[in-house]
Formats: C-alpha cells, sequence, structure tokens
C-alpha cells in the first residue's frame, strides 16, 4: 500500500478510456471539471462534454433528459453539490424516472480537507441510500474507483459513486481485480471479529487488522463497497463466523452504513453480536490537512483498533 | 368552414380541432370528478395546445410509442394528468374508459401525475415543478448528438417559472443553441395561491427569455390557427437556432364558463352537478 493515487483520478482516466470504446457516454460538470477529473474526457471528446455552469439541479435533470434519449450520461461536481444541492432532481428526475444516470461526485467527506465544513459532506450516503431505485458505490482505491467506473457502464440504472479528493493507497492489483456490483469483497481472513469499511477507511481497516494480528487477534475484513445494494449474505457469514463487528466509515455516524449493518444482524442472526462503530459523530466537519482530520474526528487505524478489542471484550463466550 | 393545412398533408379543420378539444375536456372533468381529486384549471388551459400536438403538428404513432423517430413533448406540469391522460387515450395510446374509470385510485396506471414507467405515451415523469425544461435540454442535446431531426416541444405552467432551476435551463438551453428545442408555456396568469403577479410577479416574461437569448412568440393559446403557425416556424429552425419560446396566452379552466379565470379551480374537483353543468357547456359549443 506504498502507492498512492486518488480515486477522482482514476475515475478521470476511466472516463477517457471508456469514452473511448462506448460513444454513448457523455459526461456534464458544473464548473468543477478541473477537480473532479472530467476535464481530461472534455478535451478528448468536446462534443460529449457539457459544462452547465454553476448550476447542479439543471445538471441533473439535463443528465435525465440525456439518458432518455439511449445516452450514458455521467454527472460530475462535488459530492456536496451533486447529492445535496440536487437531491430533489436525483430522486424525480432521474430516481423515480428509472434513469441511466450516474452520479459521479468528487470531494466527499472530511478527507476533501482545506476548504471545511461548507463542502465536506458527510451525509451523501444517507441521502442517496433512501432513494429508491438507487445504487450506491464507493470506491477504496484507484484500482476499484476503475473498475466501478467501468461496471457503472455496463450497469442500467441509476446510480450514485461517491469519489474522493486525497490521494490514497492503492489497495488492490489492478491485474488481478474485478468488481462485481452488489458484492462484498472479503480482503482479510480472521476468525476474531469482523472489520467491515469502505472508501478511505478500508486501508484503515487493513492497518488495524495488521496491528491487532501483532496481539495475537485476527480480524477479518470486509469491503463494503457496493453500500446499496447491500451484500448481506456476506457480511452474515462474517459474523456468524466471529460474532463481532466493527463497523469503519467516513460518514455521519446517524444514517451511515453502521445503521444498515446493524439492522441487518439485528434482523437476521439469532446469537448476540456486539457491533462498534468508527465514524463522525453527528458533528459538521472543518479546515485542516487530512491526517489531522482522520485524527480529529477519530477515524484513524488506532481507533479501529481500540473498537475491535472493546467489541471482543463485549462477546459472550 | 375554416381550414388549415398542416406540414404533414393533414388537412384539419378548426371544428374538427374544437370538438376534440371539448372530447378531451368532457375525459378530463369526468374523470377528475369519479376521482373526487385532480387538477381541472390547468388541465383545461392546455388542452387546445395539447390537441394541437396530439393530434395534428406532432410526429408520433400511438401504437408504437417507443418509436425511435418520434417527436418528443416534455410535459413539465405533471399536474395536467386528466387533460393529457384525456388526448393520449383520444389519440389511441390507450382506452379512455380505463383513465376515467381508474384515474387517481391504487394500482392505477393513472398517476394523479404524469408517470412514464405506467402510461404509454408519457415521456418523462414530472409532478415537482421546475424540472421539465431541464430535461427537455437534455433530451435535445441527446437527439442532436445523433444528428436527429426529431423536434422537442417542452410544456410549461407559469407559476412553475417562479423555480430557480427553470432559469438555469433556459440559460443553457440559449447557450447550447437547442434549436430543436420549443418550449411553450401555459400562461393561465394564475397559480396555486392566486394570480402570478400577486404571489410572485413574472412579467415581463418575454421580455426576459428574449434577454435570455431565446427567441419568443406570443400567441393566443386558445387559438388554433395562432398554436399551428407558431409551432410550425419552430419546426422549421436549424438544429442550431435559437430556442423558440411560446407564450401562449391562456385562460385557467378555459371551456367551462364557472371555472374560467377562478384560482379556486386549480386543484378542486367539480361536485356531480357541476360536473353535469360542465358537460353541457362543452357539449352545446
Ligand atoms: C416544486 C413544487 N412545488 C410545489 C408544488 C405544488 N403545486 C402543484 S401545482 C401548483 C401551482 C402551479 O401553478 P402553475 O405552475 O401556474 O400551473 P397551472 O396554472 O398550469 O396549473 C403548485 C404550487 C409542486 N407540484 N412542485
Ligand atoms: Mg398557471
Amino acid at each position: 500500500m506504498s502507492e498512492k493515487k486518488a480515486t477522482r483520478v482514476a475515475y478521470g482516466e476511466a472516463l477517457v478510456e471508456l469514452g473511448s470504446k462506448n460513444s454513448d457516454i457523455v459526461v456534464l460538470d458544473a464548473d468543477l471539471s478541473g477537480s473532479t477529473n472530467t476535464k481530461k474526457f472534455a478535451q478528448k471528446f468536446p462534443e460529449r462534454f457539457f459544462n452547465m455552469g454553476i448550476a447542479e439541479q439543471n445538471m441533473v435533470s439535463t443528465a435525465a433528459g440525456l439518458a432518455l434519449t439511449g445516452k450514458i450520461p455521467f454527472a460530475s461536481s462535488f459530492a456536496m453539490f451533486a447529492t445535496g444541492r440536487a437531491w430533489e432532481q436525483v430522486r424525480n428526475s432521474v430516481a423515480h424516472n428509472d434513469l441511466n444516470v450516474k452520479i459521479a461526485a468528487t470531494h466527499a467527506g472530511i478527507t476533501l480537507g482545506e476548504d471545511g465544513a461548507s463542502h465536506q459532506i458527510i451525509e451523501d450516503i444517507a441521502i442517496m441510500n433512501v432513494i429508491p431505485k438507487m445504487s450506491v458505490l464507493v470506491p477504496a482505491d484507484a484500482v476499484e474507483a476503475k473498475a466501478m467506473t467501468k461496471a457503472l457502464v455496463e450497469y442500467q440504472g441509476p446510480a450514485y459513486i461517491r469519489l474522493g479528493r486525497p490521494n490514497v493507497p492503492i489497495i488492490f492489483d489492478e491485474n488481478d481485480f474485478e468488481y462485481e456490483l452488489g458484492k462484498a469483497r472479503l480482503v482479510k481472513e480472521g476468525q476474531d471479529i469482523t472489520i467491515i469499511a469502505y472508501g478511505v477507511m478500508l486501508s484503515k481497516a487493513i492497518e488495524a487488522a495488521e496491528k491487532l494480528e501483532t496481539e495475537g487477534v485476527k480480524a477479518e475484513v470486509i469491503n463494503v463497497s457496493t453500500i446499496k445494494p447491500l451484500d448481506e449474505s456476506t457480511i452474515l457469514q462474517s459474523a456468524k463466523k466471529t460474532g463481532s463487528i466493527v463497523v469503519a466509515e467516513e460518514h455521519n455516524r446517524v444514517g451511515g452504513v453502521n445503521c444498515l449493518i446493524a439492522s441487518c444482524i439485528s434482523n437476521n442472526l439469532n446469537s448476540f453480536c456486539p457491533m462498534e462503530v468508527v465514524a463522525i459523530e453527528d458533528r459538521f466537519g472543518q479546515s485542516g490537512k487530512v491526517d489531522d482530520l482522520l485524527e480529529e474526528y477519530g477515524l484513524t487505524s488506532e481507533n479501529i483498533v481500540e473498537k475491535a478489542k472493546k467489541c471482543i471484550k463485549r462477546k459472550v463466550s | 368552414m375554416s381550414t388549415v393545412s398542416l406540414e404533414r398533408n393533414l388537412v384539419i379543420s378548426t371544428e374538427k380541432l374544437q370538438e376534440t378539444a371539448n372530447e378531451i375536456r368532457k375525459l378530463a372533468l369526468r374523470a377528475i370528478t369519479k376521482a373526487n381529486s385532480g387538477h381541472p384549471g390547468g388541465s383545461l388551459s392546455l388542452t387546445d395546445i395539447l390537441t394541437v400536438l396530439y393530434f395534428n403538428l406532432l410526429k408520433h404513432d400511438p401504437k408504437n410509442p417507443n418509436w425511435e423517430e418520434r417527436d418528443r413533448v416534455i410535459i413539465s406540469k405533471g399536474h395536467a394528468s386528466p387533460g393529457i391522460y384525456a388526448a393520449l387515450s383520444l389519440a389511441g395510446y390507450f382506452e379512455p374508459e380505463e383513465f376515467v374509470n381508474t384515474f387517481r385510485q391504487v394500482r392505477s396506471k393513472f398517476q394523479g401525475h404524469i408517470d412514464r414507467l405506467k402510461v404509454p405515451g408519457v415521456e418523462v415523469s414530472t409532478g415537482s415543478l421546475g424540472h421539465g425544461l431541464s430535461i427537455a435540454n437534455g433530451v435535445a442535446l441527446g437527439l442532436r448528438l445523433e444528428s436527429k431531426k426529431n423536434k422537442v416541444y417542452a410544456l410549461l405552467s407559469d407559476g412553475e417559472l417562479q423555480e430557480g432551476q427553470i432559469w438555469e435551463a433556459v440559460m443553457a438551453s440559449a447557450h447550447y443553441k437547442l434549436g430543436n428545442l420549443t418550449a411553450i408555456v401555459d400562461r393561465n396568469r394564475i397559480q396555486l395561491d392566486g394570480w402570478t403577479e400577486e404571489t410572485m410577479a413574472l412579467n415581463p416574461l418575454a421580455d426576459k427569455f428574449k434577454a435570455f437569448g431565446w427567441e419568443v412568440k406570443e400567441i393566443d393559446g386558445h387559438n388554433f390557427s395562432e398554436i399551428i403557425d407558431s409551432i410550425q416556424s419552430g419546426s422549421q429552425r436549424d438544429l442550431t437556432d435559437k430556442p423558440l419560446l411560446i407564450l401562449a396566452n391562456t385562460i385557467k379552466g378555459k371551456g367551462v364558463s364557472f371555472m374560467e379565470d377562478k384560482v379556486a379551480w386549480h386543484g378542486v374537483a367539480p361536485k356531480p352537478e357541476e360536473l353535469e353543468a360542465a358537460l353541457a357547456e362543452l357539449t352545446t359549443n
């Protein structure tokens, strides 16, 4: 995990690659193409790129119109605006119409960094998840971001892909990686506890598992990169094996994936399975360097280790 | 008998158009009364425009609703569903009585606001005001990418022009020179709470669209020749001309004397005896 790359960069590169193979792909942006990385596509395929100006609501509904003619639109902006400002357009123009629009939004979460709270959406997963017909995807690294972009071209239907600003460790081997929408991936096997993570928290989860290993605790790590539809069977299988779960996410705890996993566990397991959560504790973000922010909000591998130990103690043996 | 000759070599008398429009109005009001719920005012103001489109100028095939070569009608004022369903049913997309009998009932195709996944002929589901012009822009862009000559019509209401998204879209249609797009505003001057000019003034509308880079034609939205001429002038444009706005001055509740220009008839169902009176007026007209 020494090499690093931002998921938004991988998305931009993937768009260019996919765009040359599939002429139905069109891209919309709202005056952030340099930041979202759709600029590469814009330069290569100017006739298939639409800069909509700083008008995200119009951008999303326009994407719906393009989808009505059989195009495969990717609409990009910062996640704050693509999902927040334009939520009702995503809900009504796109999802209620069951249209093949991909909301591909970058700079999600507190790891956006220095711009601070007004731009750091920590609610996007919650507000996209609650829309019927919407799929929700979060890549953990550049390799997965590229694979997901490709999968989204093939997938028919409304989808949200959450991308990040900072360079993040490359976890997966490009030559040996496949992404299947709706499938969670077992990243590391273990028997003592299950750590479920996605996005930037996956590399933290892997680090945590390595630290736990030195103390003789064998943690299983699952990358739940498709948040909707959630791969309940992989989660349940692991929970049955380890009997305890830590969920780690760069999102508000309220409305986060931890809620879905808790309900999945309590609805399906007969045995007690304690759960601990590493997430943002219902407060807004702030300006800062990425690593400082992760520490400030309790989103480090140490936080995961600590919660894992606590959770194991709660198991009734 | 005055006649208008049309691009598609159809010659339809204005009397025939008027007769069709009255049938649409009757079906819409019967459905609203049966459901005891729905929007009569904005259905009746839009009816003559719908009549010209679906019975006259539009390239479409009710037996093949997804025909690739069809023109696209994107209706942003989804609450005018009774008028829209009535027009589509008489055009042959489905049985009129199926709509009248099940409108707004549970498990019916005929939702309170139009739903493209349920009703053939409906291009896009709307209901939340302000989305339609953006969607029409996207359709126009998509068709133009394929060098298709099909026309795109966006039907908007006037109150919905108070939505910010509309003006984002108005800017974008002009920026992208969508010559294949014609927007028609049903300027009935009434919204839910009252007159538009008292609720949130829209005038001068024509000037606003012109300032945003549109070509504007103002017409009487109940005069068939004016509707036809203005829409036809929109059909003879290049794919990269200015977008065209037809500002159609209409009367909310048009065709039923006691509903005309009455705010109260925006979203209220007639009582059975009111329906009888309305049907009688529309029959003798
Ligand atoms: C975004 C949104 N806000 C509010 C409503 C509720 N609503 C339905 S119809 C209406 C009034 C519409 O007036 P107008 O746009 O002038 O339509 P028309 O007169 O043609 O019926 C309102 C406020 C809605 N459907 N969508
Ligand atoms: Mg009105």
